[in-house]
C-alpha cells in the first residue's frame, strides 16, 4: 500500500525540516541517557521512551510530507524558526515530566523553555535531589539553545541548501546578519559551534580543575557557556562556596557574551587581535569592568561587606552572571541596596554582543542608536552635516538603524504589555517587573518573588505561560515571531 | 634622450613640456586625438593616436629606440600593463609609473622588473601634493618647502615681511643676527626676476621672496627670522573631498581640527567611512557664502581649496580670505590662472602638475641626481647630485668651491657630508654633516651637493658636474 503523503500543505516544506530536528533532537537525548548508564540510574526507561516518542513523531512527520516538491522560499524560514522553538520545549520536558510526579505540562514546557533559551529560571525545587541525569538534560538544553538548535541543524544537514541562510539569520541574534563569515552558510555554523565547543570544553577542564566534580563540571560548563544560569543546586554557586570556582565562571561567562564569529575569524587569522579592536567586543568589556568595580565599591560605601576583597568578590561574580545574562547567585543579591540589583538587572538588557549566547538587546543596537542620537545632535550644530553612523569603517544603512528603533520600540512595548499582564493576574509590582525584564532578556532571577533566593515555582499558570512566551520572544529577538502575526505574511 | 610618454592628461603635458625644452625627443601616446592635436600644435614633439597597452601603438610610438617610458595615464592598470609590454617585448631600459593607489611600491617584487610589472620607478602626484600641503601647514609661514638629504635638509621659500630680524639688513650681517641657526640664502627674487650675483652686501628688502637653505631641526627659526612668526594651525578647512582631500585629512585628521566641504552626497558618504569621526563632513558648495559663513570660515587658520575646478578654487579661497581666514591655498590647474593669482589675496597657489614635475625630472637628469624640485613654475629648480670620481674624472670633486665653474645665477647651496667614521663611537658611523659652504670649502667625493639653478636653461650645465668622464682632464 502507498504511504500517503500530503503534499499539498502550503508548509509542506517547513514540517518535513521539524521531522528532521525532532529526529536530531532525539538523538541529543542520548547524552542523558549515557550519565544515566554511567550512574546506574532508575531514569534509564524515561529517557529512552522520550526517545522513542521524539524520533517517533519525527519520523511520521518526515514521512508525511516527504514528498513535497515545494522549495523553502526565505519567508518560510521565520515559521520554521518559530514552530521549531514553539514545539521542542514540548518533547524536552518530557523527561521531566515523565520523572517528577505533580509536575504539570505547563512547568514542564516552561523549564524547557527556560533552558533552551538559555533564561535559567525554574520551577522545580530540590534540585539536589534530582538524579543526575535528570539534571544533565536539564543543563544540556542550555548548551544546545545557546548557539542555536537550527543553526546546528544547518550544520549539519546541508539539504536545508539556500533556505539555511534564512533560518540562521532568523535564529542568530543581533542586527547585522548580512555578512557571512564563509561562502556557505553550512560552513559557517560548522565553524561557530566548533568555537563553542572548543571553548566549552576548555570550561568544563576549567571546573574541574577548580575542585567540581567532572559531572557536576560538565553541568555548569552547559550552563555557564550557554548563558543559561540552571544550577545543579537550589542554593546555585553559594553550594560550592569557592573563590576559584567562581574565577572559572566569571571568566567563561565572560567569554560567552562575545559574538561568537570573531572567536572564528581569530582562531582563523591565529590572532586575538579581531577582538581586541572590535568595538562592540571593547564595549562589553569596559562596562563589565566599570560595573563590576563601581558595584564592589557601592557594597563596600554601604558598608555591606567589611572588607574590600570580599565586596569584590561577590560584586564581580554577581554582576557578571547577570550582565552577561547567565543568572546563577552566589549570595542573595536581593538583600544589597536597592540600587545594585536593580542596576544588574538592567544592565542584562544591554551588555552583551550580537552572536553571543546571551540575551537582551544587545550592545551593538545601544552602541549605534547612541551614535545615532550623537549625530542628530552634530545635525542641530551643523545642518549641511553629512555624518552617517559607523562601525568600525562601514557605514550602517540608514534601513538598519530604522530595524533597530523598531526593535527598541517593541521590546519596550512587549515590556509594558507584559509587566501588565502580570500585575492584571496579582502579582505584587516588583516581581511583576522583574520577571518580564528577567524573562525577555533570557537572564532568569528577578526580585522580590523570584528573586536569586525564590524561583518561578508560586506563578500561576497563566503567569507562567507569560513568562514563557516572553523567553521565547526575547530569545528569537521579537521580531521573527512577531512577523507571523503580520497578515501580509500570509497573504499570498 | 628619446622619451616615450603614455597619456596626455594634465601630468602628461606639464612632464612633456619640460622636457621638450630641454633637447629630449618625445613621443607622446594617448587615446584622444583632439587633445593630442593641441598639444602638438603647442610644443616640439610627435604624437601617437592609441591604446598604450598594445605592443602595435608601443611600436609605432618608436618604443624599441626610446631610452625611456614614462606611463602617467589616468588608470593604475594601463601604466602597469605598459611597462610591462614596454619591458617584455622591447626592452625598454628604463620605465616609470604614475600610481594612485598606495598599495604598489618601489622594490616591490610585484613591480620590480624581475617577476613583476617592469616598473623602475613610481611617482604619485596625489601624494607629492599632499606633502606639499602637508609642509604648509607644519610651517605655515613658508610658501614652499622642499625636503633633501632624505629630509635632513630643507629648502625653505619664504616672502619677507618687514619687521622681522633679517629683514633690511645684509646677508654678511645673517651669522651675527641669528647666531643659533646655520642657513644659506640661495636665491631672492624681487619683483618676479632673480637677483643676480648675491654676495655678503646684497640685503633682504620687504616683499622678497628668499629661498633659504636649512637644516630640518632649524627650518622653523629661518621662517621666524624672515617672517615673524604665526600661530600654528590648528583649524582647518578643505573644500574639495578628492583625492588629495581624503589623503591629506587622513594623514593630519588626529592632530588637527577638520571641516571638509564635498558637494557629492555619495562622495560624502565615502569621505565619512573613510575618515575618523572628529572630521565634520559637510555636504555643500565651497563657493556657498552662507554656508561658510555659518561655519565660521572666519576663525580658521587655513582654507585649502583642492576642488577639481580651478574656477571653485580660487572664488572659494578668495571668499575664504574676505571672510578672515588666516591662510589660503589654492589648487590651480591652468597656468594662465595661476599667473593672475600670483599676488591676490591667495596666500599660495598650487599645481599639482608642476609639483609632482620634479620626481619624473629626477629620473630623467643625466648624472647622479637624486633629487629634483622644480621651483617657481618651472623656471628654477633644485637639484641634488652625488659627486664621485676624483680631481680626473670629475669637475667637482676635490675642489674648492670657488673653484667650481657654476652658470649664472647658480649656487652651491649646502653639502652633505658622511661623517668620517670614527673608529671610538662606532654606533655614531652613520651619522651625516650638513655643511653650509664658503668659497674655501673643498668638495669630496661621496658628498651629496644641492645646486639652486635660477634659470633652467642652465640645468644642462649642472647636469655635466655630476656626471664621471674618463676623458675629462
Amino acid at each position: 500500500m502507498k504511504a500517503i503523503t500530503l503534499t499539498f500543505w502550503p508548509c509542506s516544506a517547513v514540517l518535513t525540516v521539524l521531522g528532521g530536528v525532532l529526529v536530531m533532537f532525539a538523538m541529543t537525548l542520548s547524552i542523558p541517557l549515557i550519565f544515566a548508564l554511567i550512574f546506574q540510574e532508575t531514569t534509564i526507561e524515561l529517557f529512552l521512551q522520550s526517545i522513542a516518542i521524539c524520533a517517533a513523531t519525527g519520523m511520521a512527520l518526515i514521512a508525511l510530507f516527504r514528498g513535497s516538491k515545494k522549495e523553502m522560499i526565505p519567508r518560510d524560514g521565520f515559521m520554521l524558526v518559530v514552530l521549531v522553538w514553539g514545539v521542542l520545549p514540548a518533547f524536552g520536558g518530557l523527561p521531566l515530566m515523565l520523572h517528577i510526579e505533580g509536575l504539570s505540562f505547563t512547568d514542564a514546557y516552561f523549564e524547557s523553555v527556560s533552558a533552551l533559551t538559555t533564561t535559567g529560571a525554574t520551577v522545580i525545587e530540590g534540585l539536589d535531589h534530582l538524579p543526575i541525569s535528570i539534571n544533565v538534560w536539564r543543563h544540556f538544553m542550555v548548551l544546545l539553545g545557546g548557539m542555536g538548535i537550527l543553526v546546528l541543524t544547518v550544520a549539519i544537514l546541508p539539504i536545508l541548501g539556500v533556505g539555511g541562510s534564512q533560518i540562521y539569520k532568523a535564529e542568530t541574534p543581533g542586527p547585522m546578519k548580512e555578512e557571512k563569515l564563509t561562502p556557505r552558510i553550512s560552513e559557517t555554523a560548522r565553524g561557530l559551534w566548533l568555537v563553542y565547543f572548543a571553548i566549552s570544553l576548555a570550561c568544563w577542564l576549567g571546573y574541574w580543575a577548580a575542585g567540581m566534580s567532572w559531572w557536576d563540571g560538565f553541568m555548569h560548563m552547559c550552563s555557564t557557556m550557554g548563558l543559561g544560569g540552571f544550577s545543579a543546586y537550589d542554593a546555585s554557586f553559594a553550594y560550592f562556596d569557592s573563590p576559584a570556582i567562581e574565577i572559572v565562571a566569571i571568566i567563561f561567562m565572560t567569554l560567552a557574551g562575545v559574538n561568537f564569529a570573531l572567536y572564528f575569524i581569530a582562531w582563523r587569522n591565529r590572532s586575538a587581535r579581531v577582538i581586541w579592536t572590535n568595538l562592540e567586543a571593547r564595549s562589553y568589556f569596559y562596562l563589565m569592568l566599570a560595573s563590576v568595580l563601581g558595584i564592589s565599591v557601592f557594597l563596600y560605601v554601604k558598608g555591606v561587606y567589611d572588607d574590600p576583597l570580599t565586596a569584590l568578590r561577590y560584586a564581580a561574580f554577581n554582576v557578571v552572571s547577570i550582565a552577561t545574562t547567565t543568572g546563577y547567585a552566589s549570595t542573595d543579591y536581593a538583600q544589597w541596596p536597592i540600587f545594585a540589583p536593580i542596576y544588574m538587572l538592567l544592565l542584562c538588557g544591554i551588555a552583551t554582543c550580537a552572536g553571543s549566547t546571551g540575551g537582551g538587546i544587545k550592545m551593538i543596537r545601544l552602541i549605534l542608536i547612541l551614535k545615532q542620537a550623537r549625530n542628530e545632535l552634530i545635525r542641530i550644530v551643523h545642518p549641511r552635516a553629512v555624518v552617517p553612523v559607523k562601525f568600525g569603517r562601514s557605514i550602517i544603512e540608514p534601513a538598519v538603524l530604522q530595524s533597530i528603533l523598531g526593535f527598541l520600540v517593541v521590546y519596550l512595548l512587549a515590556i509594558c504589555l507584559g509587566t501588565l499582564v502580570l500585575l492584571f493576574t496579582g502579582l505584587d509590582p516588583v516581581t511583576a517587573f522583574t520577571a518580564v525584564i528577567a524573562s525577555i532578556n533570557n537572564t532568569g532571577p528577578g526580585l522580590g518573588e523570584v528573586g536569586p533566593a525564590g524561583n518561578y515555582k508560586g506563578l500561576s499558570d497563566l503567569q507562567t505561560w507569560v513568562c514563557s512566551s516572553l523567553m521565547l520572544l526575547g530569545r528569537l529577538e521579537l521580531m521573527s515571531v512577531l512577523v507571523l502575526f503580520v497578515p501580509h505574511f500570509w497573504r499570498h | 634622450m628619446n622619451i616615450l610618454i603614455l597619456g596626455a592628461g594634465r601630468v602628461g603635458e606639464s612632464v612633456a613640456e619640460s622636457l621638450v625644452s630641454e633637447n629630449n625627443n618625445i613621443t607622446i601616446v594617448d587615446t584622444d586625438p583632439s587633445r593630442l592635436q593641441e598639444l602638438q600644435a603647442r610644443l616640439d614633439l610627435r604624437v601617437v593616436v592609441g591604446n598604450g597597452i598594445q605592443p602595435s601603438v608601443l611600436e609605432q610610438a618608436g618604443a624599441a629606440d626610446a631610452d625611456m617610458l614614462i606611463a602617467c595615464a589616468a588608470n593604475d592598470e594601463t601604466n602597469l600593463v605598459a611597462c610591462k609590454v614596454a619591458h617584455e617585448r622591447f626592452n625598454l631600459p628604463r620605465t616609470i609609473a604614475r600610481m594612485r593607489s598606495p598599495e604598489f611600491v618601489e622594490n616591490d617584487p610585484l613591480i620590480s622588473r624581475d617577476s613583476g610589472f617592469g616598473v623602475d620607478h613610481i611617482v604619485c602626484p596625489e601624494q607629492i601634493v599632499t606633502d606639499y600641503i602637508e609642509k604648509l601647514i607644519d610651517y605655515p609661514e613658508a610658501l614652499q618647502v622642499l625636503e633633501f638629504a632624505g629630509g635632513m635638509l630643507n629648502l625653505i621659500a619664504v616672502r619677507a615681511i618687514e619687521g622681522s630680524p633679517l629683514v633690511k639688513h645684509r646677508l654678511g650681517e645673517i651669522p651675527s643676527l641669528v647666531p643659533a641657526c646655520e642657513l644659506r640664502v640661495v636665491a631672492i627674487f624681487r619683483n618676479e626676476s632673480v637677483l643676480l650675483d648675491l654676495d655678503g652686501d646684497s640685503t633682504i628688502e620687504h616683499g622678497d621672496e628668499v629661498f633659504v637653505l636649512a637644516a630640518s631641526k632649524d627650518s622653523h627659526d629661518v621662517l621666524v627670522a624672515m617672517h615673524n612668526t604665526s600661530d600654528p594651525v590648528r583649524k582647518l578647512v578643505i573644500a574639495g573631498g578628492g583625492n588629495v582631500g581624503l589623503r591629506l585629512a587622513r594623514s593630519i585628521a588626529n592632530n588637527h581640527r577638520l571641516k571638509m566641504i564635498e558637494p557629492r552626497k555619495p562622495r560624502c558618504e565615502y569621505l565619512a567611512s573613510q575618515l575618523p569621526s572628529q572630521v565634520l563632513i559637510l555636504q555643500g558648495d565651497a563657493t556657498d557664502a552662507r554656508l561658510l559663513e555659518e561655519e565660521r570660515v572666519n576663525e580658521t587658520d587655513m582654507f585649502l581649496a583642492l576642488t577639481n575646478d580651478d574656477e571653485t578654487n580660487i572664488m572659494s579661497a578668495l571668499l575664504a580670505k574676505q571672510m578672515g581666514a588666516a591662510k589660503v591655498l589654492a589648487i590651480v590647474n591652468r597656468k594662465a590662472y595661476a599667473d593672475l593669482v600670483q599676488g591676490t589675496q591667495i596666500d599660495v597657489a598650487l599645481s599639482p602638475a608642476h609639483a609632482a614635475i620634479g620626481s619624473f625630472l629626477t629620473y630623467v637628469r643625466r648624472g647622479n641626481v637624486v633629487a629634483v624640485h622644480s621651483l617657481r613654475r618651472g623656471t628654477a629648480e633644485a637639484l641634488e647630485g652625488i659627486v664621485l670620481g676624483d680631481r680626473k674624472s670629475s669637475r667637482m670633486a676635490q675642489r674648492r668651491v670657488d673653484q667650481i665653474k657654476l652658470p649664472k645665477g647658480a649656487s652651491i647651496g649646502a653639502i652633505v657630508r658622511k661623517q668620517a667614521s670614527d673608529p671610538e663611537d662606532a654606533d655614531q658611523g652613520n651619522a651625516v654633516q650638513v655643511l653650509m659652504p664658503h668659497h674655501d670649502t673643498v668638495i669630496e667625493a661621496g658628498d651629496h651637493v644641492v645646486i639652486f639653478v635660477s634659470n633652467k636653461k642652465d640645468i644642462y650645465l649642472v647636469e655635466k658636474l655630476f656626471q664621471v668622464e674618463a676623458s675629462y682632464l
